[in-house]
């Protein structure tokens, strides 16, 4: 689905959602924000082919879990249009990245705003870590590293049944320290999954700080090429270098695209609170009111009022 | 002399899933161990080989049933929830997925020792939500396994026997049945899996030693028939005795101490099985003898039950290991 805004637009609209969100609520899972917005913008208005969603632009209220009573319940997948032959199907892995999910399902105008104030708050299905009834969700992703199996396991069946349609999954760099991530790559090598593709946001950031500090894994893209993925390395801020990456034929391999970033792009006052990105609550009142004025400048914005 | 049927999982997964092209079969690198060989040879588009690799092989089958069709795991029972168990429940369970857990080599069916015995599967898949388990107890049940949980409108974890498997039962099992193979007021006796075979062997001669008892066989541990066992519990005169091939606490043992707590039924249970140990490998014969759940432990539980020796003799069940066991499943009907 083509918006007619350009995807850096809708990044910088992310961008500013998301920021607004986290003044008014003295907190949100900022720097991923910061790192993502070009990818997410890029991926709902350009890469995937993805029908009209079927969802309420509000969405419903929290209808109880999976269970065999539970006839009412739905997960968020419809926010990213019907399950069909010819449409890609997309799995949003890092589930702690919801809040971005979310204004990004807004700027492309997929969620009402005032869906997001629903966001957090006790019965709501706007949940802080997406939930599978969560909009734009068709999975619990909370716990990293299944995204990517998951996501094979589709491909593998939409091979079979000779679909058209890709899958996709979008995830970041710190659940390539799970070992269940390496365990689908090699799956997805050996039965040859090139309807199978991955965007992963490199912001080299994880909960405890920089992950070269944490648990340095190395050089990545040599790894996933030597497990036989083909695997590209671009700047994650480069919309450009996202359709030309994407672009690349990768016949009979699943296609990971590293999207390096920066945790503070966009908004570098928050570069101050480096390495302690992963979630940015205000340590003061003066911090919330200094960051408000000098991020919203950078953002081209008026102070948010709160 | 009872009727010993070889491989039955083999030729019943072979003759279910090739007539239905939705069913995929998964392998976790064990595919001639849990019998599904012969299949990979003939049906090799519905064979999915995940090597080892099971975190992945749950996610996967999960993404697998998202795309439309039903996977059938194939490892060995203890596979399915140690290491993945996360994934289990974040890809299976929680939503419901319709795919069939086959686990092989229930509690101490193999003599690989502790890594390899599933001896507590049962009381973790019970508590999962939105599971479904079983456990096979006899050739007909293996043979019934299929077809009865692929109607099952969610996840399901089976315990499979696998090799030369008893034939016990003439009819086959019915998720959420529970079967009565004899009637009597003394003791409520509940067995699952391969300790009904065992509880067969003793029993007539219980009976000779003018012991009445009410004989139960448990293959559904959820949705579990509370109704029924409540219904029968009521008339037993002296108490209970649970005898499963797993700890006794989380299973069976434990499933019916919490209706008799739940009902607050003046019952006293005796749980026979692995009594909060690790079990070491080892023969069946062996280890059901050594952590005492076979046969003749179980006949030791009931004079300990009653309070008065039986003079019953181990050798005195090598005779009654011959008796025609089909008939003796006859008693179900009644």
């Amino acid at each position: 689905m083509q918006n007619k805004l350009k995807s850096e637009e809708i990044a910088l609209r992310i961008r500013r959602r998301v920021f607004e969100h986290c003044i008014k609520n003295n907190g949100a899972y900022l720097s991923q924000a910061c790192s993502s917005a070009e990818q997410l913008a890029w991926l709902y208005n350009e890469a995937l082919n993805i029908g009209d969603s079927t969802m309420p632009s509000i969405p419903e209220s929290f209808s109880g879990v999976p269970s065999i009573n539970n006839k009412k319940y739905k997960t968020g997948a419809g926010y990213n249009g019907p399950i069909a032959n010819e449409y890609d199907r997309f799995i949003f892995a890092p589930a702690h990245y919801a809040l971005v999910a979310y204004a990004t399902l807004i700027e492309v105008g997929r969620l009402d705003p005032a869906g997001l104030s629903m966001f957090n708050k006790d019965g709501s299905s706007v949940e802080i870590i997406g939930a599978e009834h969560s909009p734009g969700m068709e999975m619990h992703n909370g716990t990293l590293g299944i995204g990517l199996s998951t996501a094979a396991g589709i491909a593998y069946g939409r091979k079979l049944n000779k679909e058209k349609g890709e899958t996709c999954v979008f995830m970041s760099d710190g659940e390539l320290q799970e070992g269940q991530i390496w365990e689908a790559l090699q799956v997805s090598v050996y039965y040859k999954l090139d309807n199978l593709w991955a965007i992963v946001d490199v912001n080299e950031q994880q909960v405890d700080g920089a992950m070269s500090d944490v648990l340095d894994i190395g050089d990545v893209q040599k790894k996933i090429n030597a497990f036989g993925a083909k695997c590209i390395e671009i700047d994650g801020h480069d919309i450009d270098a996202m359709r030309q990456a994407k672009k690349e034929q990768h016949k009979d391999q699943p296609l990971i695209i590293l999207a390096r970033t920066c945790p503070y792009k966009g908004m570098n006052y928050l570069k101050k609170r480096f390495p302690r990105l992963h979630y940015v609550r205000f340590k003061s009142e003066e911090e919330r009111s200094i960051m408000n004025i000098e991020i919203s400048k950078e953002l081209g914005i008026e102070p948010i009022e709160y | 002399m009872i009727e010993i049927v070889n491989k039955p999982y083999s030729y019943t997964f072979k003759n279910y899933a090739s007539k239905n092209k939705k069913i995929l079969c998964l392998s976790g690198d064990l595919t001639s161990s849990c019998e599904v060989d012969q299949f990979r040879d003939e049906f090799p588009n519905q064979f999915v080989s995940m090597g080892m690799a099971e975190q992945n092989m749950m996610s996967f089958a999960g993404g697998l049933s998202m795309s439309g069709y039903i996977p059938f795991i194939h490892t060995f029972g203890v596979f399915t929830y140690r290491r993945p168990y996360d994934q289990l429940l974040a890809s299976i369970a929680y939503p419901r997925r319709k795919i069939r857990i086959m686990g092989f080599l229930p509690g101490i069916t193999t003599p690989a020792g502790m890594t390899h015995q599933a001896i507590e599967d049962i009381s973790v898949m019970r508590t999962i939500p939105n599971m479904t388990v079983i456990e096979t107890g006899d050739a007909t049940e293996v043979e019934s396994i299929c077809e009865q949980a692929n109607n099952v409108d969610g996840p399901v974890y089976c315990r499979i026997l696998r090799g030369s498997v008893p034939r016990l039962f003439d009819t086959p099992l019915k998720i959420g049945d529970i079967r009565v193979l004899n009637s009597g007021t003394d003791i409520l006796l509940i067995t699952s899996g391969i300790c009904t075979e065992e509880a067969l062997r003793a029993r007539s001669v219980l009976i000779d030693a003018g012991i009445s008892i009410l004989h139960l066989h448990v293959h559904t541990f959820k949705p579990f028939n509370e109704e029924k066992i409540l219904d029968l519990l009521t008339n037993i005169k002296i108490g209970v005795i649970t005898m499963e091939n797993h700890l006794v606490n989380g299973g069976l043992g434990t499933l019916i101490a919490e209706i008799i707590s739940k009902h607050g039924l003046s019952k006293k249970l005796m749980k026979l099985g692995l009594n909060d140990t690790f079990a070491h490998g080892g023969s069946k014969q062996y280890l059901t003898k050594y952590y005492g759940f076979d046969a003749y432990a179980l006949i030791k539980s009931i004079e300990k039950f009653i309070g008065q020796p039986l003079n019953i003799e181990e050798k005195d069940l090598e005779q009654a290991r011959i008796e025609n066991v089909h008939s003796l499943s006859k008693a179900e009907a009644l």
